[in-house]
């Protein structure tokens, strides 16, 4: 067993946890925050893509034990105030979802996409997106999606 | 994944000190902790490695770029100094898995790990990389052995890996549409003191393609290319390629390599 401490939305957690213990299941199973979804597990799909100190990383393949002192956002940290965040809000206006496994993954990633890159092209976004399948909308939806948000984000 | 010990070495001695023969290095984990899901490997300690500073970093002078061993690939595709210094490095690197694999996969990591279609390898060939350890300095062509297989002992860490920059070089690959790993990856490098084309993707473990550097000292046009024949035998075969067509693809990107160099 390990002790870490880190901070999650916000909030400053500290738990004991078995050394092989992955970032997903000490978001799903230890802290109950299931918005992180397990799809591969084997970091191919990016249903679990988590910010870790403000970068997008896939948190199936990340040791919870690694982690010690590091700063993690997951999809329940995007909403502010009980209000989405715009690319929360683009997904829903140009359904960028259908059964929406894939789309906590697709939203952190592609808000750390907005951070280097404000007003991105379809092929950026494409690209971005490389490590998030979604099996359902034909990402055209998701793209648009994407480019809406960056529109608001600017303004 | 099976339980295992976790330690954080503060610095490269303990690090190899805590190392047996059940016990891995840890820095990215890409392609460790999935190994592990699968039961493709199973080890009773694993030890990170990343806490270590001294082992991350880049430094580029007028003849070298190195880069220690636990850099991520993200940190080496945006670098300016690499970029303007050795461009196609920068390059191999953006064109890695995906941006969370990059943000946290390293150089170290893929090296040591040798797989068959990584691109760092053919880097390693074509720069006549120097691969520094905390035992000794391992030129890359006696680096890697075979597939997965590379000359480190257990308790051997990679600290860092010096290419020598040449006068022009480009990678080109086919990736995998899934996994971005190449199907076939071509690095070609003009040094001073010869040519190197180095393969990966195509057969058991990257080879420096001593016909086409011979075609290419010659002439360093594509067309000197077409002029080579590439055998099939050796190479992989599976469900992304056969090795005929890997063949032809080992043409094909080495042309589009030495057009973009």
């Amino acid at each position: 067993m390990k002790k870490v401490s880190l901070e999650i939305n916000g909030k400053k957690v500290t738990k004991e946890i078995p050394d092989h213990i992955t970032l997903s299941s000490f978001l799903r199973d230890t802290l109950n925050l299931t918005g992180t979804h397990i799809g591969c597990d084997t970091s191919q799909c990016g249903a679990c893509v988590v910010h870790v100190d403000g970068k997008s990383i896939k948190s199936c393949t990340a040791l919870a034990a690694d982690l010690e002192g590091s700063k993690i956002t997951t999809i329940e940290g995007l909403a502010k105030n009980g209000k989405m965040h715009p690319m929360q809000e683009a997904f829903k206006k140009t359904h960028g979802l259908q059964c929406g496994f894939c789309t906590p993954g697709m939203i952190m990633s592609a808000v750390d996409l907005l951070k280097s890159k404000k007003n991105p092209s379809d092929t950026e976004i494409r690209d971005w997106l490389e490590g998030n399948i979604c099996r359902c909308t034909g990402y055209q939806n998701i793209v648009a999606a994407v480019k809406e948000a960056a529109s608001k984000m600017k303004s | 994944m099976k339980t295992f010990n976790y330690h954080s070495a503060k610095d490269v001695k303990e690090a190899s000190k805590l190392a047996s023969s059940s016990s891995a290095f840890l820095a990215g984990g890409m392609t460790t902790i999935p190994s592990m899901k699968l039961g493709l490997a199973s080890y009773k300690d694993i030890i990170n490695i990343k806490n270590i500073k001294k082992l991350s970093g880049i430094k580029v002078t007028s003849k070298n770029v190195t880069i220690g061993a636990t850099t991520k690939h993200v940190e080496v595709a945006n670098s300016k100094e690499i970029k303007k210094a050795l461009p196609s490095l920068a390059s191999l690197a953006e064109g890695i898995g995906d941006p969370q694999v990059r943000n946290r996969g390293t150089i170290g990591g893929s090296i040591a790990n040798n797989d068959p279609a990584a691109d760092y390898p053919s880097a390693c060939i074509a720069l006549n990389a120097i691969i520094h350890t905390n035992n000794r300095k391992i030129d890359a062509e006696n680096f890697f052995r075979g597939m997965f297989e590379t000359c480190l002992k257990k308790t051997e860490i990679i600290e860092a890996i010096e290419f020598e920059i040449p006068q022009k070089s480009s990678y080109q690959k086919l990736p995998n549409p899934a996994s971005r790993y190449a199907v076939v990856g071509v690095y070609v490098a003009k040094h001073k003191t010869g040519i190197n084309v180095a393969v990966t993707g195509a057969k058991a473990c990257v080879y420096n393609d001593k016909d086409l550097a011979g075609a290419l000292k010659k002439d360093f046009s594509s067309s000197a290319i077409d002029k080579v024949k590439i055998l099939s035998s050796g190479m992989n075969s599976d469900i992304h390629a056969s090795a005929d067509y890997r063949a032809n693809m080992v043409k094909v990107f080495a042309k589009k390599a030495v057009d973009a160099c």
